[in-house]
């Protein structure tokens, strides 16, 4: 009698115990598969809706025989638009002065005609009113001498052989527009800050939008205005061009926004037993808000002051340019 | 009776309950470790934080655990893999430096651990000379006071300390003061043309006071290991004394006593390597006042702009620990990919051959 209550006592509790077990799982599956879906569309929200380019590994560049690296270097032709206001005047000298020798070409796109310095007038103010003006003149004017369009404000410092570099294995019949990429909302765009780089097919597009108004407004905002680079995104998105981050092998950001010396004043608070190691990309292309004279700096700590003794055997070349004594 | 019954049917539904959530709890778990397990975690997107860094192949000790051309591969490898070390690995065994950083007892977290954190590894043994011993740092301990009328105090002594323990272990003797950068791959092309049985020390050279110039003490300054013998039994025969408290004057005083050749350390076009100031102080025309004294006490004629340093530069001074970080990764880490530098400096002729003879020796692969 006893036993049989015992057991029945106990089947009961065991029941419950399985009850429990049952609905548990249960619950935790379902939260799982909520969570998931929702902490994997974030993830891609945060991450992936970018497509990441990554800059290709030494594997790949090692498939690439000698012949086929001297053509490469060559097949690159980097033009550049630098899009400058009076009061950047000395910004606009040192920046003259220094990595624009680097490019194919380069020109200077000002909003009204300064004396001392030669430029394009795209005769406004307006920064995306420049933007469009510059954009529209280098298409038209250079299209078939240049394949990839790079655009810069001047307080920006560019390393345009690691540009080069970056965009080995790119084909510019493509539709790239890359650089430092920030999601706003529901737009992506590349940080204007970081350096704007466009293929000629990227070009293309944009230039065909830039007649329809409704595809691509010369007056962005209504209540307040647009930022340029955020304009220039807009309209890309409706000529089908995506925004994507560029990164190196190991997953920096080769587009800075950012000076060297900011990122080693963070890394030092954040990081401070990996200052250099967690500091920049090695194969960094672009660092913003640097004065004229640590421009100045930067050119002779990028191509000038090394090591002796660390050699590299790297897949392309590039040569120093004509009459210039700064690097 | 009722009652209780009543109660205890409650007290078993209570059980039953908690039995229940212990269940609900237990199934939870389960699941959910189960489902972990399944999907696997996401990896951290964050690139991974670099635990060995492949310069830092130098331990403090004997150059006994330096990796010869070997790269530590969980380091930031894929940046570094194009780059070959050798000619480095090989100066770094034939031209062994001694640093010797002058620091002191308030500076060593404001400033040498900074030092320490980057060019100080690659030297063959650095030191941290102070006027109090620091085990922890570690930092020897000069028994002076502190204070800059102190310095050539410290300095006499600090050679001192390096020649009673650490003669043997090194060719060259370099000084430096905790805001100095050091780039020791470009002192040991530098000095790979000369013999440590030389008596000569190398530096910024400048020329009042004393007539063949004596060197900055800021920039740093590196002697033979002849030089070293000379300048240490100086002061055991009184050939030279603390005659004053201005260090890089007084040694340059000292040196010319005792026949030490002030050196010529600019680079093969004629460009200066050791630097008493920052690069921007420089490269900057117009940066230093024509009024500044620096202008007058150049041994040779001073540049401003691009022509005032060297590609191997040796030495900066007034560094700040920002700016340390800063010329590390410039010098070490940012480079034009595929760039020609202008500047092609041979290798040292004895190195070259060396160099050579070793790839003769080398098995065909």
């Amino acid at each position: 009698m006893h036993f049989k209550s015992h057991s029945g006592k106990m089947l009961s509790e065991s029941s419950s115990f399985l009850k429990g077990m049952m609905l548990g799982s249960i619950f935790c599956a379902l939260i799982t598969m909520l969570g998931h879906i929702k902490i994997g569309n974030g993830n891609k929200m945060y991450h992936h809706e970018h497509h990441h380019l990554q800059a290709p590994n030494k594997e790949d560049i090692l498939k690439i025989s000698e012949k086929e690296r001297m053509e490469l270097s060559k097949s690159f032709r980097v033009y550049c638009i630098i899009l400058v206001k009076p009061k950047d005047v000395s910004l606009w000298a040192a920046v003259k002065e220094t990595w624009t020798k680097h490019c194919d070409k380069a020109e200077f796109f000002s909003s009204e005609k300064v004396k001392v310095f030669e430029s394009i007038n795209m005769e406004t103010d307006d920064m995306w009113l420049m933007m469009r003006k510059a954009y529209k003149y280098a298409f038209d004017k250079y299209r078939d001498h240049y394949n990839w369009f790079f655009l810069a404000r001047p307080s920006t410092f560019a390393i345009i052989e690691n540009l080069k570099y970056f965009l080995l294995r790119k084909d510019p019949s493509q539709p790239f527009y890359l650089g430092h990429a920030i999601k706003s909302g529901d737009l992506d765009y590349v940080n204007v800050e970081g350096g704007i780089v466009l293929s000629i097919e990227s070009m293309k597009r944009l230039n065909k939008l830039l007649s329809f108004p409704e595809k691509c407004s010369e007056q962005g905002g209504m209540i307040w205005k647009i930022s340029e680079d955020k304009q220039l995104a807009v309209c890309l998105k409706n000529a089908g061009v995506r925004a994507e981050n560029a990164e190196d092998s190991q997953g920096k950001d080769i587009f800075n926004t950012k000076s060297v010396g900011l990122f080693i004043k963070e890394a030092m608070a954040n990081k401070p037993n990996q200052v250099v190691e967690g500091c920049c990309s090695d194969m960094a292309v672009t660092f913003n808000g640097l004065t004229p004279n640590q421009m100045h700096v930067m050119m002779y700590g990028v191509y000038r002051l090394r090591a002796f003794g660390h050699i590299f055997t790297d897949a392309l070349v590039f040569l120093p340019p004509n009459v210039s004594d700064n690097d | 009776m009722s009652e209780i019954h009543f109660w205890e049917m409650a007290s078993k539904s209570w059980l039953n309950f908690l039995i229940f959530l212990c269940g609900l709890a237990v199934g939870f778990v389960l699941c959910s470790q189960l489902f972990s397990i399944l999907l696997g975690e996401q990896d951290d997107t964050q690139p991974k934080i670099l635990h060995n860094d492949p310069h830092d192949g130098h331990s403090d000790d004997n150059g006994e655990y330096h990796l010869k051309g070997q790269m530590d591969f969980n380091a930031d490898a894929s940046q570094h893999k194009d780059e070959n070390t050798d000619i480095a690995d090989n100066l770094y065994e034939k031209v062994k430096i001694l640093c010797w950083v002058m620091t002191g007892p308030q500076n060593l977290e404001k400033k040498a651990k900074h030092v320490k954190a980057t060019w100080a590894k690659r030297c063959n043994k650095v030191l941290f000379m102070s006027s109090e011993e620091d085990k922890a740092f570690p930092a020897v301990g000069l028994e002076t006071r502190e204070g800059r009328d102190q310095l050539y105090w410290k300095t006499i002594k600090a050679f001192q300390y390096v020649h009673d323990h650490y003669l043997e272990d090194a060719d060259w003797f370099m000084k430096a003061d905790d805001d100095t950068y050091v780039i020791l791959d470009n002192l040991r092309w530098l000095l790979s043309k000369h013999s440590p049985e030389e008596p000569i020390y190398f530096g910024r050279r400048f020329k009042p006071y004393v007539k063949q110039g004596y060197m900055s003490g800021g920039a740093g300054y590196v002697l033979s290991k002849e030089a070293l013998k000379r300048f240490v039994d100086a002061f055991k025969t009184e050939k030279c004394t603390h005659s004053s408290s201005i260090e890089d004057l007084a040694l340059g005083r000292c040196m010319e006593t005792i026949n030490v050749e002030a050196g010529d350390s600019r680079d093969t076009i004629g460009k200066e390597t050791f630097h008493p100031f920052v690069p921007e102080h420089h490269l900057i025309k117009g940066f230093l006042p024509k009024t500044f004294w620096y202008w007058n006490y150049n041994y040779y004629p001073p540049v401003e702009g691009p022509g005032c340093c060297s590609d191997l530069a040796v030495s900066f001074h007034y560094v700040d620990p920002t700016t340390m970080y800063e010329l590390e990764y410039l010098v070490y880490h940012l480079r034009p990919y595929g760039y020609l530098y202008r500047y092609q400096p041979a290798l040292p002729e004895n190195i070259r051959k060396e160099i050579s003879q070793a790839y003769k020796n080398e098995d065909p692969k």
